[in-house]
């Protein structure tokens, strides 16, 4: 079966800032592929050329055989979006919003009747159908945010970030909803910057970082990018240099790699325990001030700290 | 189509249930003009809430008929409405109007009594006219003057038909020398002028009666340019909704929906026009359930709510089309608001202001919707509305075509 979307050399400019440097990938039919970067990494303004919402610079992708810039029309019918921030009429009920964008997918009379009622069931909130939005929980919102992206049964499902600022009740709700859909064959493109929900859901993951796909693959082929190794990861003081630190410990036994980033020192080691010793000693002959340590073991956070000598939350 | 229709119901349903924009729009100008009303102490009398109208009369005439038009206005019934100054010819008044000096000036031909009560060997089947010299500045009370006048002329040609009917059934009539004929229609008409209550209407009595069909609540000024006033508040508001829903994320989702750039604009104008003749037409009915005001001619009626909403809507576009962000729109939107509400004659009458600003008010929807209202409360129809109607499409039309083009220059629905 081929991919539901194939996505090639997708490029966004903005004057002289580009915002997505030819990123390209495909999407089997029923996955959860997950686009992890951090705030600004180029996630959303993928998702926005990918619903058409944004023309490529340069680029195209398809999505069910449809080409985004060919027939943007037939690309809407078949995606749903769940965007990033809130897309909803606070002053009507949640039943008059699934209502009227079901009404702008074309649903209508008993079909969309229906739908409303199963995707309120779905999302937990038949007992609020009636109640305004504006009275409703951020949580409550945001589930109300993808019902609307459920309504007319996308093939694929975009969801920007769909966690964001809620609480860890209505964020763990999300996630069983997320998996929920997967069982039932939805393709779901997800974009986060928790490590956690892309490893928690995704049978695939992209690691995006300054509008380009620096790795890409399941988590546990993204793993082993990093080996069997640990990361320690070093908070600095604000006054101290990073760089003449990592230049310091490059070279000491134990010491895979050292790199230098805003404030924090990344050591990637066989063992940390080993070399934490060597690594204090090194800041304190150079007058450094450590303020904390983590050590952190392999997963998507440590590739991506291993790539890009950042943290994801940086 | 359907989805045109749709997103515009979506839009009136968020306006209705918008606490603060419902206050704006019916209730501050509701309590706005119950509060004008209370001023002027126009709850307190049925008369006429345009005085002193100053008018030109110039009597050609000087006989019966011609006399007894110029005593009509010079009748105490008048005496507050109109304020009659006497000119020697046509040429005369016609500078008191060019000049602006009055509002009308009423040219009662020589020979216009003859013309309906005939003299032996003057007999005319038809009337002279009596010509009326309006001052486009001055419409309302132009129309005020031509009131009165019509209503003096239909009182006359009653009398002047039942004069003739009457003789027409007299036996052997066509066998009389004409000169008899004409010496008995002119006792007859004389006679219908004393005895019965059709010719009663040329007397002054009967001209006082005129004088009430032309009242005119003052309210039917003040209650329309109430509502035209916050229509432009509307119709910013609904400009206003469409950069409002891009910064919220709603209009993004709709535009990855499968409904179509045009349909998702249109949708939104159409809100505006909807929400506006909800509106006006909500506003309009309170004025006469709750302020007693009769605006006569209902279709008339509401071809020119719908004609002064479309105008009002293609300034609440033009300002989207121009404005940056919701905020941006919102305040020129209240400022247009008061600034047309102001050149326009919500608060002061026209005829009032310097005539330059009454050429500037042209510009307004406002200033045509008045204009509309007040001969509507005047009795007029759809004939005399035709002008302010077709102002006020033109206006929408035009400012239409001009947004579209900002618009398509702009990305305020570009993706």
């Amino acid at each position: 079966m081929p991919p539901i979307l194939q996505v090639h050399n997708l490029v966004k400019k903005y004057g002289d800032f580009t915002a997505v440097k030819g990123v390209s990938f495909d999407i089997q039919q029923g996955e959860i592929f997950s686009l992890l970067g951090p705030n600004g990494a180029g996630k959303t303004t993928t998702i926005s050329m990918l619903s058409t919402l944004y023309d490529p610079t340069e680029g195209d992708a398809t999505i069910a055989g449809h080409s985004i810039l060919k027939d943007p029309m037939a690309v809407r019918r078949v995606i749903g979006v769940v965007p990033q921030d809130l897309a909803l009429y606070e002053d009507l009920t949640a039943r008059e919003n699934l209502e009227f964008w079901g009404q702008m997918y074309g649903l209508g009379g008993k079909a969309l009747a229906s739908r409303i009622a199963e995707v309120l069931e779905q999302i937990g909130l038949t007992e609020r159908a009636k109640d305004r939005v504006r009275t409703f929980s951020g949580g409550m919102k945001r589930r109300v945010n993808i019902g609307v992206g459920l309504l007319h049964k996308p093939q694929l499902l975009f969801m920007d970030e769909p966690t964001v600022g809620i609480d860890p009740q209505s964020r763990r709700a999300i996630l069983d909803n997320v998996k929920e859909l997967n069982a039932q064959g939805m393709t779901i493109l997800y974009t986060t910057h928790y490590m956690e929900e892309a490893a928690e859901l995704s049978h695939r993951v992209g690691i995006i970082d300054h509008g380009e796909m620096i790795a890409l693959g399941t988590q546990k082929e993204l793993t082993q990018q990093v080996g069997q190794t640990e990361t320690l990861l070093l908070h600095i003081s604000e006054n101290d240099d990073p760089a003449a630190l990592a230049q310091s410990l490059i070279g000491l036994e134990g010491i895979l790699q050292a790199q230098a980033s805003d404030h924090q020192v990344s050591v990637i080691t066989p063992q940390a325990e080993d070399v934490l010793a060597a690594v204090v000693g090194a800041a304190n002959d150079r007058g450094i001030k450590i303020r904390s340590i983590d050590i952190r073991e392999p997963n998507l956070e440590a590739v991506f700290l291993h790539l890009t000598g950042r943290a994801l939350r940086d | 189509m359907l989805k045109l229709l749709l997103i515009g119901l979506k839009d009136l349903k968020l306006m209705f249930r918008d606490r603060a924009a419902m206050t704006f729009m019916l209730l501050a100008p509701f309590l706005l003009t119950l509060g004008m009303g209370f001023v002027t102490g126009s709850f307190g009398r049925g008369g006429s809430g345009l005085s002193d109208i100053p008018v030109v009369l110039v009597n050609l005439d000087n006989r019966e008929l011609g006399n007894a038009l110029v005593d009509v206005f010079y009748s105490e019934d008048l005496s507050m409405l109109v304020e009659p100054t006497g000119a020697d010819s046509a040429e005369a008044a016609y500078r008191f109007i060019d000049e602006d000096q009055a509002a009308a000036a009423v040219i009662i031909p020589a020979g216009f009594t003859q013309s309906i009560i005939p003299t032996a060997g003057t007999f005319s089947p038809d009337p002279v006219q009596i010509e009326i010299y309006s001052n486009p500045a001055r419409p309302t009370s132009a129309g005020v003057i031509k009131a009165i006048v019509d209503e003096f002329i239909s009182r006359v040609e009653e009398g002047r038909i039942t004069g003739m009917t009457a003789m027409l059934g007299i036996p052997g009539i066509q066998d009389m020398p004409s000169e008899q004929v004409e010496a008995l229609a002119r006792g007859m008409f004389e006679n219908a002028e004393t005895d019965s209550a059709s010719a009663a209407a040329i007397t002054l009595k009967k001209v006082s009666q005129g004088a009430d069909a032309v009242q005119f609540n003052p309210l039917a000024y003040m209650a329309p340019g109430m509502a035209l006033m916050f229509l432009m508040y509307t119709v910013s508001y609904g400009g206003r909704s469409i950069l409002a829903e891009k910064a919220q994320g709603t209009l993004p989702r709709l535009l990855v929906s499968p409904t179509v750039s045009y349909q998702i604009l249109g949708g939104k104008i159409f809100g505006m026009f909807l929400t506006g003749v909800a509106q006006v037409g909500i506003l309009i009915l309170a004025s006469s359930v709750f302020f007693g005001v009769r605006w006569g001619d209902p279709l008339g009626l509401v071809l020119l709510i719908l004609a002064a909403v479309f105008g009002a809507t293609g300034w609440g576009l033009l300002l989207t089309a121009v404005g940056r962000s919701a905020g941006q729109v919102s305040a020129l939107g209240s400022s247009i608001m008061l600034i047309f509400g102001i050149l326009g004659g919500s608060f002061i009458s026209l005829e009032q202001l310097p005539p330059f600003v009454r050429m500037a008010s042209k510009i307004t929807p406002n200033a045509w919707g008045l204009d509309g209202f007040t001969t509507l409360a005047l009795g007029g129809g759809l004939p005399q509305l035709a002008e302010p109607i077709i102002a006020l499409l033109v206006m929408g039309a035009s400012l239409f075509v001009v947004s579209a083009l900002i618009f398509s220059r702009t990305n305020v629905m570009k993706r």
